[in-house]
């Protein structure tokens, strides 16, 4: 029925560049200042090759003559390279935090908003969580590498290049000897590298496990504590989190077995430079100065060579990123405005019709519904009953669109709901959920979602229908925030809310899934009460499990086998069809037998 | 940007759990003494530890050295036809590499086994620690608190052991050694190189006071927008049935505007802060290459010695400036402690007696003497009498408000009375072993969490050495059965993350089977049965008519038809028990329950 979201593409090296050209789009407008970065970086890195060279020179030239006032010049340029080193490094730091924040923020939003207008069947689809991490830890990823990691690629591997024949033309046999030694580091280097990052998506992997016992330790904690269970919830998060300590110190052993191999390499070089210079030196190749020019170059190279192996981890890293956030950006808008689409009149109240409506979820065989036909004329109720899983909700969830049909069609005073504009549709037809959502905002916000140009009075006369007053009391009454982040309300508070925030502003076409369903008996009677004379001026779909909510409507549909199997009286129904008794006649059985 | 965030996010009581400023870089003494705690196991593993890295560091700092006397000595042997010292310098700094890269090795494996056990205590003992507080604490710290203290904060310790600790011990560590090595090599040029260090501690300094601020802000800035994101898709029905999107977009745009102010700060402190030790270290190095030329030029100083000098001063400089990365993580990791610090603090009030006395058979008798309780301020009971013999089922009823829940979750000590006692077969709860009690006493609430895996997994988390036949026994007992048989994978069929694949009213019922499962004396069914459909309900109290029928049994429901088949009924209002009698009696009469009934039996058709 709901396939798992699909488990992100292995990186493999094809299209790699294709994945990373993806984020044009957002550099645009930002690519002065990441030029002006490069340019920076470059710059910097070069400077820094100044000191060494500048070295090799005071000691071949002022010192190896005694000329004192030759230094004055060079120790004046040393003084000019190191300063600008510095402000190049600033200039650099500086411009990336203008542009690629800004990138951050401009593909976090354009995410966002994308996500937001996809329909309800992906989000059926994808865990919030998967998209969280998308939205945070792979744009966060785009941003380090743009800023950071695609800059030093280029500039280090210039510095490699430059460097190199640098080393070539003071001495190239000892050059040569210098860049074969990178050849077993580089090779080392590539397959740990490889083997880390299986390591660490393991650690990820189980620590998403570990997150899961967590969760589900803490929300479960009344039944936990219940039964008593709190050792065995115990014992399970504790296996798990001592595979992750035994994963995790598999990757503290391939880390440090990397940075082993980057610890001893340069140092043996080291150690191949001196024997190589020295012998060149006797030999009369090189001066001393040339060595020690040789040897301060040499450690210019280290740090470009030491991180060529991460940052080409990391645009690999990047690359699947951009796959992963491509995939949410590349996913179909289905539920969208036809082009050229212009309101249409809808009365209010309007006639709602479905018309041999027809769904099946995406990748299941069997539909859901299968040609309801159902008419509800201005102003009436219908109430909906079926046995659980007979797709009630689905029904209701066609007429905002927030699902599409799969067959025949849905209409509002005879206008197809695809030919209406969205906008349009989803502020005539209004729906108060099972499940009450409440967001982490001020009750005030709560209400009026949608509807931000709602008066205070629509406010109030909405809390009085749905027998919500009760916010009054609360400690900044309407300001107070609510939901996760804020007060928490029991169950019939939060439902009251979901049902204001549905008769809010009077709907032309009111969609009330089973909304009295947490309320006590006393406040179940009132809210039916004012729930009539709302119910009386507006078009009503009303899901209902018990008699009581069913009487609020003027006729009943049965929904059976993915069709209306019966529609009528409530009365004439509990006579003639043995089914619907079944549904909704137990109560009045028990009555009976009390009575 | 225009301000479309007045007010909309609403007032709360302010987050009393954030940092309090100056608390940035001393721990405060809580947190001292958890890390204390964590620590004191491994005393002798970190002074292991700081041996190694102190022989580490001088086998490393050998190499500069011995380029040094290569160029003085060698390279002038050689050119007499003496091979001798350039072979010993190379072999010296050969093995010096090893050794320097062998110690490295086992410092980082062996500080990787000590953070990782630092941090398998302390997920344990947060893990127990919370599962052993009291629901009254789970009720006033929301869920989502204490999975971030759980998951988020832990991590971010394990984040400073993993890199950030071992970073600063090296980069300090060898700071200080090449200190020493630079004046000991020249004292005239080790002065110089050490007079850039006042400047680099002011501007240490000042990132350090800026950056505390700056790096909090950021954190609090990504939380909002991560609250902010998920639950736009976890509602996202309501957020498009509403229309909410446009609006979301402006919330949203603002929100991330202000992450991007807060990020930008801490970039634009961090490019002063580095370049400015480059800066620093570029300044001193220049000084010693011209005083160094000169001294050389005067014979005062060997040229070799000069380069030895200056590529220990890079390794001086280069460190420093992880310092401001180990900072931001020194920074995460200090707030985490002292949040989770605060909740290791927390009192598990509802305590396990230290010596408890047995009570292998409950008989299930319950007595109220006297329990008073209240939340806060607001006393819920005043102070309730009540006598339930062994195999009672009562049902409760009355209005939202008059404390039927609160009375049931006393009877299965999920609070303790304030005042009074409750006794279950004349033991009071707080003397009985837990393990007594939770085989004694299963309440089954509203909200049926059911845990990932099977529903044969869900089931048995009642009784888990049930063998699959007791299993699908309670589930038939119940009326559960029919539906897990017609899944694809019957009681194997994965229930996924909280239950997304069953419905509100399978859910209920796995739970239920979970209860039977469990075969308590007592059973406390709070609005067990409200996400049933008509037809499950009926199947529901079919069953339990027989499966009551030798237990103590507490049954709370809006819907009166539960309560027909109770032994006894209780109307409480306003704390109080204002009814207390038989079904027929009390409908009969002509008090509340009388009215309350009048009322429901209109509701029905």
């Amino acid at each position: 029925m709901i396939d798992p979201a699909p488990e992100p593409s292995p990186t493999d090296g094809r299209g790699r560049l294709s994945a990373l050209m993806r984020l044009w789009p957002f550099a645009r407008p930002y690519r002065g200042l990441i030029l002006l970065t490069f340019t920076a970086a470059l710059l910097a890195t070069l400077a820094q090759l100044a000191v060494p060279l500048i070295t090799a020179a005071v000691v071949d030239g002022p010192i190896a003559n005694h000329d004192r006032a030759g230094l004055i010049p060079l120790i004046g340029l040393a003084l000019v390279f190191g300063v600008a080193e510095a402000a190049l490094f600033f200039l650099r730091r500086w411009t990336m935090g203008k542009s690629c924040l800004r990138l951050e923020r401009d593909l976090r939003d354009t995410l966002y908003q994308r996500l937001q207008r996809l329909p309800v069947a992906f989000h059926d689809r994808w865990a919030s969580g998967q998209l969280l991490s998308r939205a945070t830890t792979d744009v966060s990823t785009v941003r380090r590498f743009v800023g950071f990691g695609a800059v030093f690629l280029v500039v280090n591997l210039v510095t490699c290049a430059v460097v190199l024949v640098l080393l070539l033309l003071t001495y190239w046999p000892l050059g040569l000897a210098v860049l074969l030694t990178t050849v077993p580091l580089s090779v080392l280097a590539m397959r740990w590298e490889k083997r880390y990052n299986v390591q660490s998506r393991q650690v990820q992997d189980q620590q998403g496990e570990l997150t899961t016992d967590v969760e589900e330790a803490v929300q479960g904690i009344r039944v936990v504590k219940s039964l008593g269970r709190s050792g065995l919830v115990f014992d399970r998060y504790d296996t798990k989190a001592s595979t992750l300590r035994t994963l995790q110190l598999k990757k503290v052993r391939t880390l440090a077995l990397l940075w082993c191999v980057f610890e001893l390499h340069p140092q043996l070089t080291l150690a191949v430079i001196l024997v190589g210079g020295a012998l060149a030196v006797h030999a009369g190749a090189l001066t001393v100065g040339g060595l020690v020019g040789f040897v301060a170059l040499f450690t210019v190279l280290l740090w470009p060579i030491l991180s060529l192996g991460f940052l080409i981890a990391f645009a690999q890293e990047t690359a699947s990123a951009c796959d992963r956030i491509g995939e949410l950006l590349d996913e179909p808008i289905t539920v969208t405005d036809p082009p050229g689409i212009r309101p249409a009149t809808i009365g209010s109240p309007a006639r709602l019709r479905f018309e041999n409506t027809g769904f099946t979820y995406p990748g299941s065989a069997e539909p859901v519904l299968a040609g309801v036909d159902l008419e509800i004329a201005p102003g009436e109720t219908v109430a909906l009953v079926g046995a659980t899983g007979s797709g009630k909700t689905t029904l209701t969830g066609l007429v905002g669109r927030l699902y599409d049909v799969t067959a025949g069609r849905v209409t509002l005073d005879g206008v197809d709901v695809r030919d209406l504009p969205l906008a349009q549709l989803r502020s005539v037809v209004a729906t108060a959920f099972e499940d009450a959502t409440l967001f982490s905002m001020s009750v005030r916000e709560n209400l009026t979602l949608g509807r931000p140009e709602a008066t205070d009075a629509d406010v109030e006369e909405a809390l009085r229908v749905a027998q919500a007053e009760f916010v009054h009391e609360l400690p900044w009454g309407l300001a107070t925030r609510i939901g996760e982040q804020g007060l928490s309300l029991s169950g019939g508070q939060r439902q009251r809310l979901a049902l204001a925030r549905a008769v809010l502003g009077r709907p032309s076409v009111l969609i009330l899934d089973d909304p009295l369903s947490a309320l006590d008996v006393h406040t179940e009677s009132l809210v039916e009460q004012a729930l009539r004379e709302v119910l009386s001026g507006t078009t009503a779909l009303v899901v209902a499990h018990r008699p009581s909510t069913v009487l609020l409507a003027d006729r009943v549909a049965l929904l059976a086998e993915g069709r209306i199997a019966a529609l009528g009286r409530h009365t004439d129904l509990l006579a003639e069809v043995p089914e619907y008794r079944d549904l909704l006649a137990q109560d009045s059985e028990l009555a009976e037998a009390l009575l | 940007m225009s301000a479309p965030t007045e007010n909309w996010r609403g007032v709360a009581t302010e987050d009393t759990e954030q940092l309090s400023t100056g608390a940035g870089i001393f721990l405060r003494a809580r947190s001292r003494r958890l890390l204390g705690e964590l620590l004191a196991p491994h005393h002798r593993a970190l002074w292991g530890l700081l041996a190694t890295i102190i022989v580490q560091n001088i086998a490393w700092l050998a190499g500069p050295f011995l380029i040094g006397v290569g160029i003085d000595v060698a390279v002038p042997a050689l050119s007499h036809g003496d091979p001798g010292p350039l072979i010993w310098i190379t072999a010296a700094m050969v093995g010096a590499a090893l050794l320097d890269t062998a110690l490295r090795y086992v410092f980082l494996t062996w500080s990787g086994r000590v953070g990782q056990a630092v941090l398998l205590t302390l997920r344990r003992r947060v893990f127990a620690h919370v599962q052993r507080l009291p629901l009254a604490f789970h009720e006033r710290y929301t869920s989502g608190k204490t999975i971030s203290r759980l998951t988020s904060d832990v991590e971010a310790l394990a984040e400073l052991l993993d890199e950030g600790l071992d970073n600063l011990l090296t980069a300090l560590f060898s700071v200080v050694t090449i200190g020493v090595v630079l004046i000991v090599l020249d004292p005239p040029l080790g002065l110089i190189a050490l007079l850039g260090f006042p400047a680099l501690l002011w501007v240490a300094r000042w990132f350090q006071r800026n950056s505390t601020a700056a790096y909090r802000r950021t954190r609090e800035t990504i939380a909002a927008l991560i609250v902010q994101f998920t639950e736009t898709f976890g509602g996202i029905r309501a957020v498009q049935a509403f229309r909410r999107e446009p609006r979301n977009d402006q919330l949203h745009a603002v929100l991330n505007e202000d992450n991007r102010r807060a990020q930008d700060r801490t970039f634009w402190l961090i490019a002063v802060f580095v370049p400015s030790v480059t800066l620093i270290g570029n300044l001193v190095t220049v000084a010693v290459l011209g005083v160094g030329a000169l001294r050389v030029l005067d014979g005062d100083l060997a040229v070799g010695t000069l380069v030895s000098f200056l590529l220990y001063l890079r390794r001086f400089y280069d460190p420093l400036q992880d310092v401001a990365m180990f900072y931001n993580s020194y920074q995460s990791a200090s707030a985490a402690l002292e949040k989770l610090s605060g909740v290791l603090e927390e009192e598990p009030t509802v305590r396990e007696p230290a010596e408890p006395v047995a009570l292998p058979e409950a008989a299930g008798e319950l007595t109220f003497d006297g329990a008073r309780f209240g939340y806060g301020e607001r006393t819920v009971l005043p102070g309730l009498d009540l006598h339930i013999p062994g195999g009672q089922t009562v049902a409760l009823v009355g209005a939202t408000g008059a404390g039927k829940s609160t009375l049931a979750r006393l009877a299965a000590r999920f609070y303790d009375p304030g005042e009074g006692e409750i006794r279950l077969d004349g033991v009071p709860l707080g003397r009985l072993a837990d393990a007594d009690l939770r085989r004694a006493v299963v309440m089954v609430t509203q909200e049926s969490f059911l845990f990932s895996g099977t529903i044969a997994d869900n089931i048995a988390f009642g009784r888990p050495q049930a063998s699959r036949a007791e299993i699908e026994d309670a589930a038939r007992a119940i009326g559960a059965h029919a539906f897990i048989d017609a899944l694809p994978d019957g009681y194997d069929t994965d229930v996924r993350r909280r239950g997304g694949r069953l419905s509100a009213g399978q859910r209920q019922l796995v739970s239920f089977a979970r209860a039977f499962l469990a075969d308590p004396a007592v059973l406390i069914l709070d609005e067990a049965t409200s996400s049933l459909d008509v037809p499950s309900e009926r199947l529901v109290q079919r069953a339990l008519r027989t499966l009551l029928a030798d237990r103590t049994a507490l049954i709370i429901a809006h819907r009166l038809s539960t309560v027909e088949f109770a032994d006894r009924v209780l109307v409480m209002d306003d704390g109080r028990i204002v009814e207390d009698g038989s079904p027929s009696d009390l409908v009969g009469g002509t008090g509340r329950f009388a009215g309350l009934h009048r009322a429901w039996a209109d509701s029905l058709v």
